[in-house]
């Protein structure tokens, strides 16, 4: 358990009431930032510049001209107002620049000062602030207190997006030479090592070995997770969560039953052995396309025909809608399956094809609920219709286990709540933050388990897995009642001897 | 020629020249720069026509303030709508003979001025009473507002309280039109409608007033959902990272 909290856990509350503003309530310097050479392996100044405000201002100038997205959404706002009670964190904080509108003002406030007319002869008028160091700090410490979830912009009447603002004052600080350490080291290392845990390849192999050993033990069956077979049919890239740790690890064992089911061969990658792409976070494109291009490299150099990402919210984001943008075309991949592929559009289709045998009574002891991951509801799409992304998992767990239970409907589907830990923010320097911004979540899943008695909430999402993990005792739960979704395809999955 | 037939004449000249050139430098600046990622708030459609529908609902009926907040979606939802139909019933003093269709407007465009004042003073409450509002709003949100107020207001007072003659407005306004100037009706009330409304015209390339054009280019909410189907890359990524550029079909 982490070291004894000095903050409070938020109470439930008893009805939703929208909270009074505690300002300054989340004041602080932000979590720890990068040191040098971490900053440096991502093409960034080391520490603060000393001319941080010009280049800063440049770089903002820079993507007001390469992002329409910044440009309209900092213009249009109309201060409504409809946003600021939608953010978790603003729940769970009170702290009032934590209401979306507010956190996009600490930017909106300078670009109206430097890039607007009004903002240059009527400052206070429109609320335009000089660039200076208090400014830049408050950037620092509150654009890392958004988990890019975009829920606000689901309910802005102009869908203006505080997840990519907030990528791009990531951005803007990356530049000046104020990143964020534990974003930048996990990218640091994706680019050493090949994932964001530093698994070496030895050991990855013990470990994928290790698990077929397992499987072997507790089925009797020969289940392979090989790595770096080419000629396998797909190339699966999962987050590197998957090879250590629970409830993570169960869930990779799922997958590799479902192909071993399909009979269809599939090879991990000991290059791109990671899904996550972190560059994301920080609003990186070229370090976003630098992560990216492994994956592309890894799937020509393995000779596979297909690409399948495993349960990850912002690699599935990155995946969907980025990858063929970054690094596309896949002219070279089999253009028949979707290019790429989520593990519960695969799992979902050999359902659908009857190809799978799923005992869903191995999963009686469980009442299981689902947490939509902000990522893949909000950001991506996984099957042929639009909310593909909400149905196909359920259908997965149901078809997996007999006791299926929703969360209240306006905290799921595209209304879900972030986890807490998701963009970035998944480190132990904020904890009081990922405790508080998980309420919104706890207080539905309360609902659930009083009601219904649920004892699980499946995931999709490693983020959203290790940050359940972590806060579920916070608020009275287990730890372990967190779940992967092909943990339970795993255990209900009648698996045949004879098969190869 | 008077004072006040020159000074009204050559700020709606002025006036005009700002908010036309001012929306079309902004409409192009949004439409040039390029959006290098598909960000769109899913579920979204999978069909341009499915985009244009999205659009249309956010423009017409502001479906996603609907889903965050009823309160100010009716307030605003009878601010927006009161607004177009007095702005219909006024095309009456820039056209002549005047249109069918706009003589027909003419009744609910003047009772549909206290709908518009209504709302107006909702969004003010709310935002003068909602802390959290009242924490996001600078000067200018407040001022705004009460623009508005005085542009209906006055409005109202010249059609239901002070009865300016029209006829001899109208002759102004379509002097004012085709470069052949007539006196102004020298109300002070009318002249107080027009100096807001002629302010208001100045602001509007310069000020929130930009979520009227901006809604349209929201990629949030006007892309479709294709991206692993439809390459999609913008030119300076090209410039960047792929020369010479892959074939994109
Ligand atoms: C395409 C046309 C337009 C659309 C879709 C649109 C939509 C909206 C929406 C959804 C809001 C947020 C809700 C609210 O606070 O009222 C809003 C606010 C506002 N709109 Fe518009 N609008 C349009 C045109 C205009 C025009 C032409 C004006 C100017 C006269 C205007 C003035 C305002 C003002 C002043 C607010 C802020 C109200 C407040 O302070 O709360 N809008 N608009
Ligand atoms: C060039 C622009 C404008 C001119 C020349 C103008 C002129 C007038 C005149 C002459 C009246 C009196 C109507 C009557 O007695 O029958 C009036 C009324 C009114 N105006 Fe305007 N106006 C302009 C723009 C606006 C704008 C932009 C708004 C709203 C934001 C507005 C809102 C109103 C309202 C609410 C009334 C009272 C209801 C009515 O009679 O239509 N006006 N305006
Ligand atoms: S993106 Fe999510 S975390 Fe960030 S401001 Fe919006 S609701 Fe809050
Ligand atoms: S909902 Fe959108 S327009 Fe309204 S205050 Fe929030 S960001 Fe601004």
């Amino acid at each position: 358990m982490a070291a004894k909290a000095n903050f409070e856990t938020p109470a439930f509350r008893p009805y939703p009431v929208i909270p009074i503003l505690k300002p300054g309530a989340m004041k602080g310097n932000g979590p720890f930032v990068a040191k040098p050479p971490m900053q440096e392996a991502l093409g960034f100044p080391g520490e603060l510049i000393d001319n941080w405000h010009d280049v800063a201002i440049e770089k903002m100038g820079e993507l007001l001209k390469k992002y329409r997205s910044l440009r309209v959404y900092l213009d249009a706002c109309v201060k409504c107002g409809a946003c600021t009670d939608k953010c978790h964190y603003m729940i769970g904080t009170f702290d009032p620049k934590n209401m979306p509108v507010a956190r996009q003002d600490l930017l909106r406030q300078v670009y109206r000062r430097y890039f607007t007319l009004a903002g240059k002869w009527f400052p206070k008028l429109v609320g335009a602030k000089d660039l200076t160091r208090e400014v830049l700090d408050d950037w620092y410490n509150y654009f890392h207190q958004c988990s890019q979830c975009r829920r606000c912009s689901v309910f802005c009447p102009y869908g203006i997006d505080t997840a990519d603002v907030s990528m791009a004052a990531r951005e803007i600080l990356d530049s000046v030479g104020k990143g964020q350490k534990y974003c930048n080291e996990i990218i640091a290392k994706v680019y050493k090592i090949g994932n964001n845990l530093g698994l070496p390849e030895p050991a990855l192999r013990d470990t994928l070995e290790g698990l077929e050993e397992d499987i072997k033990d507790e089925t009797g069956v020969d289940v392979r997770l090989p790595v770096d077979e080419e000629g396998a049919e797909v190339l699966v890239i999962t987050p590197s969560a998957d090879f250590f740790a629970e409830p993570h690890i169960d869930g990779l064992i799922g997958y590799a039953k479902v192909f071993h089911q399909a009979g269809i061969s599939w090879t991990l990658s000991s290059s791109a052995s990671e899904a996550a792409n972190f560059s994301m976070f920080i609003g990186s494109y070229e370090n976003m396309r630098r992560v990216a291009l492994r994956i592309r490299e890894a799937a020509i150099n393995l000779k596979v025909k297909r690409i399948i990402f495993g349960e990850c919210g912002h690699a599935w984001r990155v995946a969907y809608s980025f990858l063929n943008t970054l690094v596309g075309p896949f002219d070279f991949l089999d253009q028949r399956y979707p290019i790429p592929q989520h593990i519960c559009e695969f799992t979902y289709d050999l359902i659908q094809k009857g190809a799978l045998k799923l005992d869903k009574s191995a999963n009686d002891h469980r009442r299981v609920t689902f947490h939509d991951s902000c990522n893949v509801a909000r950001a991506s799409r996984m099957g042929d219709m639009p909310g593909g992304q909400f149905i196909i998992p359920r259908e997965v767990i149901k078809a997996s286990c007999n006791h299926f239970y929703d969360m209240p409907a306006d905290t799921i589907h595209d209304q879900t709540y972030c986890c807490g830990g998701g963009g970035g923010l998944l480190t132990d320097d904020l904890m009081e933050l990922r405790v508080k911004g998980a309420l919104p979540r706890m207080e539905a899943l309360k609902h659930v388990v009083d009601n219904y008695g649920v004892t699980h909430m499946a995931a999709i999402c490693a983020i959203c897995k290790t940050q359940f993990a972590k806060v579920l005792p916070y608020y009275g739960f287990e730890m372990d009642q967190i779940i992967s979704v092909h943990q339970l395809v795993s255990d209900a999955i009648v698996l045949s001897v004879d098969e190869i | 020629m008077g004072f006040w037939t020159t000074f009204y004449a050559l700020s709606f000249y002025t006036a005009t020249l700002i908010l036309v050139l001012g929306l079309a430098y902004k409409i192009y600046q949004y439409a040039k720069t390029p959006a290098p990622l598909k960000v769109p708030t899913m579920p979204a459609p999978l069909t341009t026509g499915g985009v244009v529908v999205r659009v249309l609902m956010e423009v017409v009926l502001f479906q996603s303030l609907f889903r965050s907040n009823k309160w100010i979606w009716l307030f605003a939802m009878l601010f927006h709508a009161a607004l177009w139909v007095v702005l219909l019933r006024h095309l009456r003093y820039f056209i002549e003979p005047v249109w069918f269709w706009v003589v027909l407007v003419q009744p609910f465009g003047k009772y549909g001025s206290f709908v518009m004042l209504f709302g107006l003073l909702g969004l003010l409450v709310r935002r003068l009473f909602v802390e959290r509002i009242r924490y996001i709003s600078s000067p200018s949100d407040y001022l705004m507002l009460i623009l508005l107020l005085v542009i209906g207001g006055s409005g109202v007072m010249v059609s239901f309280v002070t009865h300016t003659d029209i006829v001899h407005f109208k002759a102004f306004m379509l002097g004012v039109m085709y470069f052949d100037w007539q006196p102004i009706p020298t109300d002070s009330i009318l002249l107080v409608h027009l100096t807001a409304v002629i302010l208001l015209m100045i602001i509007f390339p310069f000020s929130k007033l930009l979520h009227a054009p901006g809604v349209f280019f929201s990629p949030s909410r006007n892309q479709v959902d294709n991206a692993r189907e439809k390459r999609h890359v913008a030119p300076w990524a090209i410039k960047q990272f792929e020369s010479p550029p892959p074939v994109v079909d």
